[in-house]
């Protein structure tokens, strides 16, 4: 049974990954990462597209299984949880996908009530209200309650997406490429939200982007993935400020672009 | 569960991946049994599910129902008149109807507008990761999207049946009506005394098996669709293609199970 009710400390790691290696087939996706995430930190993780990114956090929250090695997330070993101490766990996740992932077919309300619905079987509706409002409120968007997903500009479905995740006030966020797609204005509202969401609730989040302002903005810490692996963790400046050729190119190429 | 070929063939690519996909789809079919039971029940989702089941399938069925009685009277009259037999018309439509034509038209209207319904939406779902976003939200998918998904239909399609019949039976009349003249009680008197009680729990039977196929093949096709939008058309496609085959190939088996039974 999952116990998540202990205070964590502030030195306390979050997430703590041993030598995971994932492969689809034949291609070899991660090949012995290891990662340490400490609390209420933003861990920016960087790289190009089908470096593995994404599929490095769907092992962090259980969608996918690793082939080898250890993924701790508050200290349970994820690919071991039972279904339902998987579900305990998740409960503290939040997860903003890079496409948003609203349900089609719901309002902005209901995408929002949606988990709550589901997993706080006791709330009241007007406290359902009061808690959607809240959060809309927190992105910025409490006008578009009663939208479509499909009525909605590509920022907002960004920030309404972070805004379900939020409604069931998460320990750890994942952010699978909150800015793709977006024009820079858009871009650094998402940031600066993410950065507000990190003081307002407290959250430790893995940001997984290629947009070096999105990184440098967002990110205590970054780390770069090549081929598999981490070649180098630290801070913006420490990664980047290093004599490693794949670094320069990748943040060269980044600024041209 | 997903189909891994990409490992050593045993026998042939073609061969495994047959046989996997037929041990993935009976492990989602016994997942479906184990949480259609496990509390919490979705009992909202199921009744908004019996509705784009039901209701939104009815304008469909009243039309080919009403259509298949009233052709299927008018191509029998000349083969009953050629021994002087038109007496039996009534009869002979209703056996048609009741054991095989209500069954048989509602689920194959049901596997093209229900079946493909259900693996593009969930394969939409599936590709824009609408499925992996409830997930990690701590809500079950399969028991949201699935289970509610084969409840409904599996209830739905012996009610729509019964319709489907009901509207045939229509259809008929008002042909024989217009020719012979008969009453609407004759008609109906004449009809349902060739009708027994295993007719027309064998209709049902068959409507509810049926209706089970037709959920359970569009949600697994939907539930694991892949490569984006080609794999939603496929999904849909594959749906619609394989629930019908499979319901006549249960036709056949439950005919012979009837037939047996008399």
């Amino acid at each position: 049974m999952i116990d998540l009710s202990h205070n964590i400390g502030e030195h306390d790691k979050i997430i703590e990954i041993r030598d995971l290696h994932k492969s689809f087939g034949d291609l070899k996706v991660l090949s012995g990462v290891n990662l340490d995430v400490y609390n209420k930190e933003n861990f920016v993780v960087l790289g190009r597209s089908g470096s593995g990114k994404s599929v490095l956090i769907k092992i962090i929250s259980g969608l996918l299984q690793p082939d080898k090695g250890t993924v701790k997330v508050f200290g349970y070993e994820v690919p071991q949880l039972k279904k339902e101490d998987l579900m305990q766990l998740r409960l503290q996740i939040g997860f903003s996908f890079q496409n948003s992932a609203l349900y089609d077919s719901m309002t902005v309300k209901e995408n929002l009530e949606f988990p709550l619905i589901h997993n706080m079987r006791n709330m009241t509706r007007r406290e359902m209200r009061q808690e959607v409002e809240s959060v809309l409120d927190d992105v910025g968007l409490l006008h578009t309650l009663n939208q479509m997903p499909s009525e909605l500009s590509g920022g907002q479905r960004k920030r309404i997406g972070i805004a379900r995740t939020l409604i069931m006030h998460p320990k750890l966020m994942l952010y699978d490429e909150p800015t793709s797609g977006l024009d820079p204005i858009t871009s650094i509202e998402i940031n600066s939200l993410i950065n507000h969401v990190r003081q307002k609730f407290s959250t430790t989040s893995i940001i997984i982007t290629h947009d070096m302002t999105c990184a440098k903005t967002t990110g205590d810490r970054v780390a770069m993935l090549y081929q598999g692996e981490f070649i180098k963790q630290g801070t913006f400046a420490e990664v980047f400020g290093a004599e490693d050729q794949r670094l320069k190119q990748f943040y060269e190429y980044n600024f041209i672009d | 569960m997903e189909v891994n070929t990409s490992e050593k063939p045993l026998i042939s690519k073609k061969i495994d991946g047959f046989f996997l996909g037929i041990h993935s789809a009976l492990r989602f079919v016994l997942r479906f049994f184990r949480e259609v039971f496990t509390p919490p029940y979705e009992f909202k989702e199921i009744i908004r599910q019996c509705y784009q089941v039901g209701y939104k399938s009815l304008f469909l069925i009243t039309l080919t129902g009403f259509i298949t009685g009233l052709v299927f009277t008018k191509q029998s009259r000349p083969s009953l008149a050629e021994f002087g037999a038109q007496s039996w018309l009534p009869s002979l439509v209703a056996i048609a109807i009741i054991r095989a034509l209500a069954p048989l038209v509602t689920a194959l209207i049901c596997a093209g507008k229900v079946g493909s319904n259900m693996g593009a939406e969930l394969g939409s779902m599936r590709v824009t990761e609408q499925i992996d976003a409830m997930e990690v939200s701590a809500i079950n998918p399969f028991k949201f999207l699935v289970v509610s998904r084969v409840v409904a239909s599996t209830l739905m399609l012996p009610m729509l049946m019964c319709y489907t019949g009901f509207v045939g039976m229509m259809g008929a009349f008002l042909n024989v009506h217009m020719n012979e003249m008969t009453s609407f009680t004759t008609f109906f008197n004449k009809a349902f005394n060739e009708i027994s009680f295993l007719d027309i729990m064998s209709s049902l039977t068959k409507s509810i098996i049926y209706g089970f196929t037709i959920g359970i093949v569009g949600c697994y096709q939907g539930f694991y669709a892949k490569n984006g939008t080609e794999g939603v058309g496929k999904a849909a496609n594959t749906a619609v293609v394989l629930s019908m085959f499979l319901i006549f190939v249960e036709e056949i088996l439950l005919v012979q199970l009837t037939n047996a039974l008399r």
